[in-house]
């Protein structure tokens, strides 16, 4: 795959974020090689593969998690457009890349404040002092990760008060709060009960409006119901990269092909 | 043995096995129900040692303070302000003593919070692997070192110093021996408070990182609150050795009882009085020796206290992550 040319989106689209001969290490061990991945903008991008195949290893390099633990190191680049910078640059700080790129994980991951306070962490964190301006993007946010009617009269409650799947909608509207740009979600539904993930399902897809998504999942209907494009990665590759329906329908590995119909994974 | 569910061995194969083999099996099974039963007979033996111990330490004190009490009604007890039970005007006011204790316990406390809390963030946060691995045994080292030799410490190095400052500051003075006491105390709210910390998980740090929080934000907004009961209890845990320590303060601070809450005077603490009279040689009985049991069950309650306080520290901000 890595020798033929660089997997694109449909002619006319716009990009959000690219990645371009992006490889990963931790110590000595390449997670990641040599990965060629457009990202498109308003848009759901979903990576799917087999556990330890390195989507989650892929998702954490755009908002730089990564250095967040020793003895790692990027190579190639991840450029965020418009203006292109390359994000995983040892010059750029990590903090404006996270300021630009929010992050939903697989655990529903509240901080032990309450309900308002969880939301408001992420304007905190960037000085804005602005009570009326924190209240009205708190009630944005809650309101576009659909809690807003749930947890209106109580936000003063602590969060791990809510149920698990309002809990990750809470994480939701805390990574909405700040205006991301692109939103990472690390198989968010992972922990969830089948009523609250077709709740996350529908909001992802909705959220696409707004920003652009990418979503690392286990679950391939789930890759199939949101995503517009998927990719499938296996061992640190990139093995094929299209238009979802095309992968779920025709792909054109048979290593996709069969990790799809259940042969492995 | 009326089951009607099939038995998975039933008789008939029992019977089969060769009587031999049928004694093996059950003089083995005897031998480690045996071994079994030794094992938690010792082990509840030594559980009960120091239930035993703890029992017969708050009967003996409440045995002998009521001796005292017999002859001290307990009102003077708590609102005299003097304590001088061997002189022949005799006064038994345990605030005289109680003001030592707290004055120290407080300067130690404004001295080991801080410092202890500061550094269990510095180590929990930000210090890399290796600073970490050179600092920690530093530290236990300090909680290691006699007491005795802080006391020395206090004495002769730190209220020299403090009189430079301040030169009417007399030889023996709470402030030094609180000071001292605070350093004394730094690793045992250090090495708790970072237990605390560092138990805090670390999808609870990704999640402020994530939203672009700094490493001080991440330490100051969301770990430290999320250890809170962790860091109450090793707050507890220091006032309860302030409160509990003996040689700093009896070198440092003096063995006069003395009313004040001003730490730049010198005072007898609670503990320090008992090691005068211990030490001393009054005849047992007299009520200069059954004192002792009354300050001792006085410091006991204190600890207790605050031992009480931090269990419902602790099931208050319980950690729920």
């Amino acid at each position: 795959m890595n020798t033929q040319t660089p997997p694109t989106t449909k002619p006319g689209t716009e990009l959000k974020a690219q990645a371009k001969a992006l490889s990963f290490y931790y110590g000595s061990f390449q997670a990641l090689k040599n990965i060629d991945f457009p990202v498109e903008k308003n848009q759901v991008t979903a990576l799917i593969g087999p556990s330890g195949c390195g989507k989650s290893t892929f998702l954490r390099c755009f908002n730089r998690m990564h250095d967040l633990y020793p003895n790692m190191r990027y190579e190639g680049e991840i450029l965020l457009y418009p203006d292109g910078v390359n994000i995983v640059d040892r010059h750029v700080d990590p903090i404006e890349v996270r300021m630009r790129i929010s992050m939903v994980f697989q655990k529903p991951n509240p901080f032990p404040k309450s309900i308002y306070e969880n939301v408001a962490y992420g304007l905190r964190v960037r000085g804005v002092r602005n009570r009326s301006l924190i209240d009205e993007k708190v009630e944005e946010a809650l309101r576009a990760a659909a809690l807003w009617g749930e947890v209106r009269d109580r936000l003063d409650d602590l969060a791990f008060n809510l149920s698990g799947g309002q809990q990750q909608r809470l994480c939701i509207a805390r990574a909405l709060a700040t205006d991301p740009e692109i939103l990472l979600f690390d198989e968010p539904t992972s922990a969830l009960d089948p009523i609250a993930t077709a709740k996350i399902e529908e909001l992802v897809s909705e959220l696409k409006e707004k920003v652009t998504i990418l979503i690392v999942t286990h679950n391939m209907q789930q890759a199939a119901r949101v995503s517009a494009y998927t990719a499938f990665m296996y061992i640190g590759e990139l093995i094929e990269f299209d238009d979802t329906k095309r992968i779920f329908t025709n792909p054109s590995s048979k290593l996709t092909e069969e990790y799809i119909t259940g042969r492995f994974g | 043995m009326s089951s009607i569910l099939p038995l998975k061995h039933p008789p008939e194969t029992l019977a089969a096995t060769p009587a031999a083999l049928r004694q093996g099996w059950s003089s083995a099974k005897l031998r480690r129900r045996l071994a079994e039963h030794a094992i938690e007979t010792l082990l509840l033996l030594a559980a009960m040692v120091s239930v035993f111990t703890t029992a017969a330490i708050v009967a003996i004190l409440v045995w002998e303070s009521v001796v005292f009490f017999r002859s001290v009604p307990l009102l003077d007890f708590l609102t005299d302000t003097q304590w001088t039970p061997l002189f022949d005007d005799a006064h038994f006011g345990i605030l005289a003593l109680l003001s030592g204790t707290l004055t120290t316990t407080i300067v130690a406390l404004m001295v080991a919070v801080p410092l202890g809390t500061i550094l269990a963030i510095y180590l929990s946060e930000f210090a890399p692997f290796r600073v970490r691995e050179v600092a920690k045994p530093f530290l236990e080292l300090l909680g290691g070192i006699p007491t005795i030799v802080y006391g020395y410490f206090a004495l002769l190095f730190v209220t020299p110093v403090l009189q430079r400052i301040h030169p009417e500051l007399p030889g023996f003075n709470m402030l030094s021996a609180g000071l001292v006491m605070g350093i004394m105390i730094i690793p045992y709210v250090s090495s708790l408070s970072e237990d605390a910390m560092r138990a805090v998980p670390m999808h609870m740090r990704e999640a402020s990182y994530a939203m672009g929080a700094t490493r001080l934000q991440t330490a100051l907004f969301v770990v430290t609150p999320a250890a809170l009961s962790g860091l109450a209890s090793s707050y507890i845990l220091g006032i309860s050795r302030a409160v509990g320590e003996t040689m700093v303060v009896a070198i440092a601070a003096g063995m006069q009882p003395n009313f004040s809450f001003d730490p730049s005077e010198p005072a007898a603490t609670i503990t320090a009085y008992i090691v005068q009279v211990a030490l001393g040689d009054l005849p047992h009985g007299s009520i200069g020796y059954q004192t002792i049991f009354a300050a001792g069950l006085t410091l006991l309650l204190i600890t207790l206290v605050f031992n009480i306080i931090g269990h419902f520290l602790r099931k208050r901000f319980r950690e729920a992550y």
